[in-house]
């Protein structure tokens, strides 16, 4: 069987639960594509699979996957691949978007990555902590990074096993130069499965809720030539400020004002250096570890500054 | 997805005496709202700036309401920060602070031409916090390490902005390299000093109890 048969067949199989294709159709537009246009066999794939998808008002994600494969997500390196994980949903960040169901942290032994389910995939939730396989899942690229998206054909299954979760943490120094808004004394949505930060009380996707009260610093940190944004959460915070929640709560409520919470963290901890470790994600280091690096080593300085 | 927030600008380590030659501020588009830029003397571009020193005086010299100016001081020269009603808690800080105080100031460069057309640079600050001898000290050693650093590259092929700065200033970026070694050579010594008073005072006091 040539190439572009074995092609051929793989998309109309992709097709079967939409369209009826006959196979030998799709390999004469291949065949039309790659000998008479010189066009690439990838592109050609692309393209008569966009057409079928017009000619069904489908879109890619609803399309069953032609081949997912089996795959760690430090591997995940190509845009539009179906893959199937065994992985450990670490954590749940809040949906920036009313399409988005939930949003996190996928992790197994290799590393990290960020997923993304959307409201219309109509999936059931996924919790902190549990492992699961997910079948058909797509990645996604986004200026360098990776994610996988789930999509209405994603099957998960709960394993009983727990995957371990590898660590590829990164560590960053600098000076904490700005404390950004959110950060303090703040308020989470009390819905289950829902962790969103309250804005006047309302959180985003279930409207005017009595929150529970949290803390977390979202920093960033300068060395002079890169920022990376970092957040502190709630053990993290009070490690660095020495304020704990309820202290927090307390200056709160002597002020009337939750806002005396960062300011008050603002003075403890602004323009001093850090060196903080914990995962990436997305634009944030979450800091697992963090400490003021100790005196400077001057005459290791002087040493090197009078060599360049 | 989150890729549409603007990057934030880094903030510079420069030295009080070659931020206070600068003058020269361009913009890299022309959007009215697009970021403005010091040029550095040594060939970097600052938008914001981040320093560590001696807070030595702070005085109220607004007319009709509060405007503070602080002079803090590195091993260098001095940096002079300007705080009114729109940087309310910078304000704050210079009003409740007791000179001389070891600060650390992240702030955006501003500059003022004077009726003898003379350009000043100050600091406008978004923050002003009080820290100990130690973060002023390493601040000291990475700001001599950034300076040299990009003295070292002033000469490259492709440094556009070192070319902008040969233009616009003329000055010898060899001047800032030696004024780093000399603030680190300071900061050394210093050093010993601490060292030898150390070796007293740590000592375990056995009359303590």
């Amino acid at each position: 069987m040539s190439e572009l048969r074995q092609e051929a067949e793989a998309m109309a199989e992709q097709f079967s639960d939409h369209l009826e294709v006959d196979p030998a159709e799709i390999e004469s537009q291949l065949e039309n594509l790659v000998d008479e246009y010189r066009v690439p066999l990838e592109e050609a794939r692309r393209s008569v699979t966009n057409s079928y998808l017009d000619d069904a008002g489908l879109d890619r994600d609803e399309l069953a996957p032609g081949s997912a494969t089996r795959a760690q997500v430090a591997d995940i390196d190509e845009d539009e691949q179906w893959v199937d994980l065994r992985v450990t949903l670490v954590d749940l960040w809040e949906p920036r978007s009313d399409s988005i169901a939930q949003v996190g942290l996928l992790g197994d032994e290799s590393g990290t990555i960020k997923f993304v389910a959307f409201e219309t995939s109509d999936l059931p939730a996924l919790s902190e902590g549990q492992s699961y396989a997910l079948s058909n899942v797509v990645t996604d690229e986004y200026e360098g990074r990776y994610s996988v998206k789930l999509n209405r054909t994603t099957q998960i299954t709960e394993l009983d096993e727990s995957i371990e979760v590898g660590d590829d943490a990164d560590t960053v120094e600098g000076a904490l130069v700005d404390i950004q808004s959110g950060s303090g004394l703040i308020k989470r949505c009390p819905e289950e499965d829902c962790t969103r930060v309250l804005q006047n009380g309302r959180c985003s996707e279930h409207g005017q809720v009595d929150g529970g009260f949290d803390l977390r610093i979202k920093g960033v940190l300068d060395d002079g030539e890169t920022v990376t944004e970092v957040i502190f959460d709630r053990e993290a915070t009070e490690r660095l400020t020495g304020m704990t929640l309820e202290e927090a709560k307390d200056l709160a409520m002597d002020a009337l004002d939750t806002t005396v919470v960062a300011e008050e963290m603002a003075d403890d901890v602004l323009g001093r250096y850090y060196r903080v470790t914990g995962p990436t994600f997305g634009r944030y280091v979450l800091v697992d570890e963090f400490e003021e690096p100790g005196p400077v080593d001057v005459e290791t300085a002087l040493v090197e500054a009078r060599s360049i | 997805m989150s890729g549409s927030a603007p990057t934030r600008e880094v903030a510079r380590r420069v030295f009080a005496n070659e931020f206070n030659d600068a003058g020269y501020t361009f913009k890299e588009s022309d959007d009215e709202r697009a970021p403005v830029y010091l040029l550095l003397p040594t060939g970097a571009s600052a938008n914001r700036v981040f320093f560590v020193g001696t807070l030595t005086e702070r005085d109220d010299v607004g007319e009709d309401s509060e405007y503070w100016r602080g002079r803090i001081v590195d091993p260098t020269g001095t940096f002079f920060v300007y705080a009114g009603q729109y940087q309310p808690e910078a304000a704050s800080t210079l009003r409740a602070l007791e000179p001389p105080a070891y600060v650390a100031v992240v702030g955006k460069p501003r500059t003022y031409e004077t009726d003898d057309g003379e350009v000043r640079v100050s600091v406008r600050p978004e923050s002003i916090t009080t820290v100990d001898a130690a973060v002023r000290d390493r601040w000291v050693a990475e700001t001599a390490r950034r300076t040299i650093d990009r003295v070292a590259a002033f000469d490259d092929d492709g440094n556009e902005y070192a070319r902008m700065a040969d233009e616009q200033y003329a000055l010898d970026p060899a001047t800032y390299k030696r004024a780093s070694l000399s603030a680190l050579e300071d900061l050394d010594e210093t050093d010993e000093l601490a060292a030898d008073g150390t070796d007293t005072t740590d000592a375990p006091d056995p009359a303590a109890d």
